[in-house]
């Protein structure tokens, strides 16, 4: 049962090959922060063999693949970082 | 205070932000756009953030710091979008009375923030662009 809706954000090298900041997913519960990964590899081929996530964002706070996502959720995957 | 910033860098408001007149030392660091990476000719810089998560991952590296160095006071400024060679990305200042705590302090914030801050950088070129850590990774 699709039940939930959670907001996924792009950020440098992911927003390039989405083609877009961000979309809304629908859901079913229970959810998890690899299953939209899962998602993504099938949604972007380009994503296609990369078969662990990069670091996960729920929320604004780093978060483990495993997260349950809840309605509402914002996730963003966090490729390789490099401030500074 | 924003942390992040999309206009060039003012160290020098920087330091006087932090600097009291208990310190005796104050270290200042830039981080610059350089004109190579891994051999290739770099041009040009542009920075990316997920911008309030980032606001908060360095708010917290500050404080990380500060609980390390309690006798520092600390400043710091990430610059984004588009910088050349030589522009600064970013700049630190680790005040303190001596300066042994200023050193460690800012190579602290520095190597702490590069680790944990949702920053990523596209480096362009003669040869084409480049999101830097991305390749073969993930």
């Amino acid at each position: 049962m699709r039940s939930m809706k959670v907001r996924l954000l792009f950020f440098a090298v992911l927003r390039d090959i989405a083609g877009t900041d961000a979309r809304d997913l629908s859901l079913d519960d229970g959810a998890t922060a690899r299953d939209v990964w899962q998602w993504m590899r099938g949604a972007y081929a380009q994503l296609g063999d990369y078969t662990q996530p990069p670091m996960i964002a729920v929320n604004e706070q780093y978060a483990a693949p495993e997260t349950v996502l809840r309605d509402g959720d914002e996730l963003a995957f966090i490729p390789p970082v490099a401030g500074g | 205070m924003s942390f992040l910033t999309d206009d060039p860098i003012d160290p020098r408001a920087l330091v006087e932000r932090v600097l009291r007149d208990s310190d005796g030392a104050y270290v200042l660091f830039e981080g610059v756009v350089r004109n190579h990476h891994e051999g290739r000719p770099v041009e040009s810089i542009f920075y990316d953030a997920y911008r309030p998560m980032a606001e908060k991952e360095i708010a917290n590296v500050v404080r990380e710091v500060e609980a390390q160095f309690p006798v520092a006071a600390l400043a710091v400024v990430h610059r984004l979008g588009e910088l050349t060679v030589g522009d600064a990305s970013i700049a630190i200042v680790a005040a303190s009375p001596h300066r042994a705590e200023a050193f460690a302090a800012c190579r602290m914030m520095i190597d702490r923030i590069k680790e944990t801050v949702p920053i990523w950088k596209k480096e362009r070129g003669p040869d084409g662009e480049e999101w830097v850590g991305w390749q073969g990774r993930c």
